[in-house]
């Protein structure tokens, strides 16, 4: 056996960063401390009051329903009595979103992909570019260019999909009328949440070292393999957190969602079938009109898609964590 | 199992700089081949042509005929990902996959070869362990990742991978460069027990190292900084060291420039 020594089993150092000591006072480390700290603080303060100014006028609301706020399909706080729930706007903003992931996912990372390792280099940066332009096209455009482009054109994959996969019962469509659908909605939603996933996942994807790749390279790997095992996994939090990224965009649409949806107070697992709500839509579409109380109940559902996004975001960080061990990062 | 290298008229590019030039030299098998050479001089540009790995890098190109045994691995029609496969290679830095354990790590080449079964997989992966002298080391965490091994230990963890799916070649780009001396001295000794199954060519900056592990040596130099690097000699190692044909080998090695 060669030589084993106490330094071979000694695993590598994983200390914190760089302490500097402590400052000795020069008037530029006291004003840039002051600086970051101060920013720090700012961040935590509109938080900590955004949450407060929501916690608390969703209260005043929630006290005067006299549905379960949770549970009721209906949103009437004009009514006598007030009866509002949001169930069918967590369902609504849920599935979409569910939607949007599913298809706009694979296909970003498979863009990402193609601009970091397929594409000749001419090509790469100008697909990359437009891909990014896709971002800065206001929501609005969005929603008017579903409501009308994406809505009449998507009769026909709604029948066809409704014709060959009813039995999925998601894609049976029972009620006649245009495509102004969760699904819909699901399949813009996915076209605007594309361009921040693939540019996130496309830096991670540059990222991949080089000697990750050639290890793989010189074991005999193809292109397709080098990706499998060097690119796919150095890049998996980072595609995780582009994807939190697209799914908190998601989550939060409002004036595309509220542009081509034909709301309704109803929850179906019918996904083709027109109608549904979700949070943000609902928020945008009843505001201006709504009364005090009814203002306090929009921002009670506001809360929740508030909660809903931490829960989400939290969720992604635990997964990241979970893998940390195995992560790029501590090669 | 082990082959012969035989080289001839070898130019590679990188775009349009020639990195190396018109170089011939044969590899004997169950031998080590240590290139040694200033910085530049495309000793591991040279190394890299022999698994068809200099062109994975942008702009980079061969000329010239890379025989093992009686196959020309620049031949058209020859795959270099099959080429990859029988040629193994060791980097300069150890590069285990950070995502996979010490015993996927090892198993990953034999996984692109085709499916084993388990046990088979198991076997392999103890034995290249052995072979690569980090059995008793690991074999209680090998599901442990890779990269929480120490350098040396990454090391290698990199030559098991690469032996474990009994390649005919061995290359080794300054696999010690990043290690310490006590796992240098493994790494060396390690390259001894392997030379008696493959043929091991590495490419070294430690001329004591030259000596100490190979047979063979061969001297890269080149003319000045942007001109390409030759092959100036290459002969038994005791000859190199002591008495060598060429006096810019014996000015390199005296110590007199590089």
């Amino acid at each position: 056996m060669a030589s084993t020594t106490p330094t071979d089993l000694t695993p590598p150092p994983t200390g914190p960063a760089l302490d500097g000591g402590k400052s000795t006072g020069r008037l530029g480390d006291k004003i840039f401390i002051g600086l970051s700290r101060g920013s720090g603080i700012l961040v935590l303060l509109i938080m900590a009051s955004i949450a407060a100014f929501l916690t608390y006028r969703a209260v005043l609301g929630i006290s005067k329903d006299e549905g379960n706020f949770l549970t009721t399909f209906d949103w009437n706080p004009a009514g006598d009595p007030p009866v509002f729930g949001i169930a069918v706007l967590l369902f609504g903003t849920v599935v979409s979103s569910i939607i949007a992931m599913v298809i706009a996912v694979p296909i970003a990372v498979g863009i990402a992909l193609f601009i970091s390792h397929y594409a000749p280099r001419r090509l790469a940066a100008p697909l990359a570019y437009v891909v990014d332009l896709l971002a800065a096209v206001p929501s609005i455009i969005y929603g008017i260019w579903g409501a009308l482009f994406l809505v009449p054109y998507l009769e026909g994959l709604n029948l066809w999909l409704d014709q060959f996969f009813a039995w999925t019962y998601v894609f049976e469509k029972t009620e006649v009328g245009v495509a102004r659908s969760l699904f819909t909605v699901g399949i813009l939603l996915a076209i605007m949440i594309l361009p921040i996933v693939t540019s996130v996942s496309r830096e991670v994807f540059l990222q991949v070292p080089r000697m990750n790749e050639e290890a793989a390279l010189a074991l005999g790997a193809t292109r397709w393999e080098v990706i499998r095992m060097s690119v796919l996994p150095f890049g998996r939090s980072g595609v995780i957190s582009a994807s939190m990224l697209g799914l908190g965009r998601a989550l939060g649409e409002t004036m595309a969602v509220a542009t081509v949806l034909s709301p309704s107070f109803l929850i179906s697992l019918h996904l083709l079938n027109p109608g549904g709500g979700t949070f943000a839509q609902n928020i945008a579409a009843k505001f201006d009109e709504a009364d005090q109380l009814g203002r306090d109940a929009l921002i009670a559902s506001g809360l929740v898609l508030f909660i809903l996004t931490l829960l989400v975001n939290g969720a992604a960080r635990l997964i990241i964590a979970r893998r940390k061990e195995y992560s790029g990062a501590n090669a | 199992m082990a082959k012969r290298i035989d080289v001839s008229g070898l130019t590679a590019y990188y775009g349009s700089h020639k990195a190396i030039e018109d170089i011939s030299m044969t590899v004997e098998p169950r031998s080590v081949t240590a290139f040694i050479g200033p910085s530049g001089c495309g000793k591991s540009t040279f190394l890299r042509t022999l698994n068809r790995m200099h062109e994975v890098t942008p702009g980079g190109r061969v000329e010239g005929k890379v025989m093992l045994d009686d196959e020309n691995l620049y031949g058209s029609g020859v795959d270099p990902v099959t080429v990859r496969r029988t040629v193994g290679m060791v980097f300069q830095r150890p590069n285990p996959f950070p995502t996979m354990s010490i015993f996927d790590n090892v198993a990953a080449g034999l996984r692109l070869n085709g499916s084993y079964k388990k046990s088979e997989l198991a076997d392999v992966v103890e034995r290249s362990l052995k072979g690569a002298n980090l059995w008793n080391e690991v074999k209680d965490r090998l599901n442990k990742p890779g990269s929480g091994l120490s350098g040396g230990q990454q090391q290698r963890l990199c030559i098991a991978r690469a032996i474990a799916v009994e390649p005919d070649v061995l290359l080794m780009d300054e696999p010690c460069s990043a290690l310490d001396p006590i796992s240098t001295l493994a790494i060396e000794d390690l390259i001894g027990e392997l030379k008696e199954r493959f043929t091991i060519v590495i490419v070294t900056h430690n001329m004591q190292q030259a000596a100490r592990v190979s047979d063979r040596t061969a001297f890269f130099n080149l003319a000045a900084v942007g001109q390409p690097g030759r092959l100036i000699e290459i002969d038994d190692t005791e000859r190199i060291f002591a008495n060598p044909s060429v006096q810019a080998t014996e000015d390199y090695i005296s110590g007199r420039f590089g």
